[in-house]
């Protein structure tokens, strides 16, 4: 089962995961704020993650670790 | 005693770095001062050391500093214009507390100037021509003998206090050739250092050899602890030549070709009978200060004779407080004076008092 | 199974880089090559002064700080000193391409056996957005407020072109971090430029045209796509000199 797991509080919302996710289920977690004051990105279906970690490629901060 | 060689001040000192384990020169040609590099040039890769033409001064003095992080023994050499290209990454090396030898065979200035000796880069040497709070060790020799003495003495130093160290010598030693014995050559003997850069060999923490701080409590908390080596530097490493001072009522204070042109003027005063004596600072950072004040108290005054405009006639006014009369015997662009001239400013000094 | 992770050979310091800056990406290429090629305990890397100034603190190899333009001059003294290391530098548009050109073009031209990499995001960032000489004609920045006027402030350096022009070089190479397609192409040219060094084949360099949302004025998306549409048309990637191509046995 793909895992996509996040250091939410070193996430700077820049959102290019986001974009970068060929299932869309990546979004910016509006309820949130992080430590850096950001919304950190978040998995919103997991179930449907295919880990071809285009998310992790495209982090700027290696916020991202994907398990399969 | 060790053979004598007739040999040229510039290759007196690259010989001499290499006999101090000195195995990477960097260089670009300039005169008065380009028989070091092209010396260089000829031994080193028979040694299996570095020898390499920059592109230029600042390029030179930044492969230095890269050599130094490394924590090898590693020099420079070139002349007035040339080591004021030199100035920014002499500031890094300064604010990273690496050693290493910078050599400034002077020549008259300012801008492009001219080719014949000069001293007068003594302020850019002595108060850091470079930004920030810092100072080199700066070695003053007189002669070609002292030429690659001050060598082996200023790696030494350098290596000891972490401090970079510069040689200032100007075109008249540097082109000329007198008899020197070298010291015995030694390999580079390479000791772990807890802040080089050689590759942690995944058995340390990473080492970074830098000088940015952007952190003011932090950047101001290294400048005290440098000040406090070069204050370790001041009490311990001063190096001067007195000559003639047992009795003196007047002191000439002179380095390099000045002090030996002074030697000869102060030798003809004492034959008319003026009580005249020499102090030739070796080390003008640390400047000899402590003598100076002590001459103060029995010699009526002083004259300072340089190749210049007159910079280091500051320095001997500060050690003494201005508390002697000191006058200045100066030449400059090029021009050297002869030790009449040196002895008619005696005259005068000590004329002054008696008319 | 992990498929992706954080590379070892970056620190656990948390990068200052603005929120959808590549540097990022190519700091993480950077430590990923380290690792593959198992030479973070050989690696010595220098940093240039720009954004990436702080890059000592992010890679876990030994590293240097070099003065603003400098860091081809400071590797060249620390690969001299110390041949069997692998010597790296990181330097911005401003650093290699204008005040270090003369560094760069010697390091090149020596084929001085150290591996550059060389960010090119077409402005002065740490300084706040101004024009470097990578910025494009009619570029809008801080001191070419009115868009770079070429008659006036002159043209980019297409610096991949320029050295590849050289015979000393081992390997010149322009990709790009704005897409997955070109990060995955990205990370196996600079690790071929590393590779390069190990090898002893001389000087590697890779541009990488890179993404400044904050002084380009566009959200992180929409500088990945300024790329696309702007800067890879004057940079166009792809490699421009490779000494094993050419069959010249390695000259060092």
């Amino acid at each position: 089962m793909p895992k996509v797991t996040f250091e939410t509080d070193r996430c700077k919302g820049c959102g290019l995961c986001v974009s970068a996710c060929p299932k869309g289920i990546l979004a910016l977690d509006r309820e949130h704020i992080n430590k850096k004051g950001h919304n950190p990105a978040v998995v919103t279906d997991q179930a449907a993650c295919i880990a071809c970690a285009f998310c992790a490629t495209m982090c700027p901060d290696m916020v991202i670790t994907v398990e399969k | 005693m060790g053979k004598k060689v007739l040999m040229k001040g510039n290759e007196a000192i690259a010989e001499a770095a290499i006999r101090a384990g000195c195995r990477h020169y960097f260089g670009y040609p300039i005169t008065p001062q380009t028989e070091l590099a092209a010396y260089m040039a000829k031994r080193m890769p028979k040694i299996g050391g570095t020898f390499l033409q920059a592109e230029s001064e600042i390029a030179a003095i930044n492969m230095v500093y890269g050599v130094a992080a490394t924590g090898r023994r590693v020099m420079t050499s070139s002349s007035s214009p040339g080591v004021s290209l030199k100035q920014e990454g002499i500031s890094y090396i300064a604010g990273s507390d690496l050693p290493c030898l910078i050599v400034n065979v002077q020549r008259g200035g300012p801008g492009l100037g001219g080719i014949q000796p000069s001293q007068s880069d003594y302020f850019q040497a002595t108060k850091g021509g470079g930004h920030g709070d810092y100072h080199l060790i700066v070695l003053a020799p007189s002669s070609v003998q002292e030429m690659a003495d001050l060598t082996g003495l200023a790696f030494d130093l350098a290596d000891k206090y972490l401090v970079p160290s510069m040689l200032l010598a100007d075109g008249t030693i540097g082109q000329m050739m007198e008899p020197v014995e070298l010291a015995e050559g030694r390999e580079p003997v390479f000791t772990e250092k807890d802040w080089a850069v050689t590759g942690t060999k995944g058995a340390r923490k990473h080492h970074i050899v830098n000088s940015l701080y952007l952190v003011p409590e932090e950047l101001e908390a290294k400048n005290f602890e440098r000040f406090a080596r070069y204050a370790e530097i001041e009490k311990n490493e001063v190096r001067y030549e007195s000559f003639m001072m047992e009795d003196a009522e007047y002191c000439v204070v002179a380095f390099g070709i000045a002090a030996r042109i002074s030697k000869n003027a102060v030798v003809a005063a004492r034959k008319e009978g003026l009580k005249v004596g020499l102090i030739r600072p070796i080390t003008l950072w640390p400047f000899p200060k402590q003598v100076l004040a002590d001459a103060a108290k029995h010699v009526k005054g002083f004259l300072s004779v340089e190749l210049s405009m007159g910079q280091m006639v500051e320095d001997v006014k500060l050690a003494i407080d201005c508390s002697r009369k000191v006058a200045l015997c100066r030449r400059t662009g090029g021009m050297i004076m002869s030790p009449d001239e040196v002895l008619e400013q005696i005259r005068l000094l000590a004329g002054g008092d008696n008319a | 199974m992990i498929v992706f992770e954080k590379p070892k050979s970056m620190t656990e310091a948390e990068l200052h880089y603005c929120p959808g800056c590549t540097h990022g990406i190519i700091h993480r290429l950077v430590a990923e090559a380290i690792d593959a090629l198992g030479i973070e305990g050989r690696a010595i890397g220098v940093a240039p002064v720009g954004c990436a100034v702080m890059a000592y603190n992010y890679f876990a190899c030994d590293m240097v700080e070099a003065a603003h333009g400098r860091a081809p001059a400071v590797a060249t003294g620390i690969k001299r000193s110390l041949p069997e290391n692998v010597v790296f530098t990181y330097q911005g548009d401003g650093d290699l391409a204008s005040i270090g050109m003369a560094e760069t073009v010697h390091a090149a031209t020596r084929n001085e056996n150290i591996t550059v990499i060389f960010v090119n995001n077409a402005i002065y960032g740490m300084t706040g957005g101004q024009m470097a000489p990578t910025s494009l004609p009619g570029q809008v920045t801080q001191t070419s407020p009115y868009g770079r006027d070429v008659k006036t402030a002159g043209y980019p350096v297409k610096v991949a072109e320029l050295l590849s022009a050289l015979d000393g070089p081992a390997y010149i190479a322009r990709v790009a971090v704005n897409n997955v397609k070109n990060v995955r192409s990205a990370k196996k040219i600079i690790q071929q430029a590393f590779q390069n060094q190990i090898d002893g084949l001389g000087f590697s360099l890779v541009e990488v045209v890179s993404a400044c949302p904050t002084n380009w004025g566009m959200t992180p998306q929409k500088a990945l796509q300024w790329i696309d549409e702007k800067m890879i048309p004057y940079y166009p990637l792809g490699v421009y000199k490779d000494k094993r191509q050419e069959g010249e046995a390695s000259d060092k």
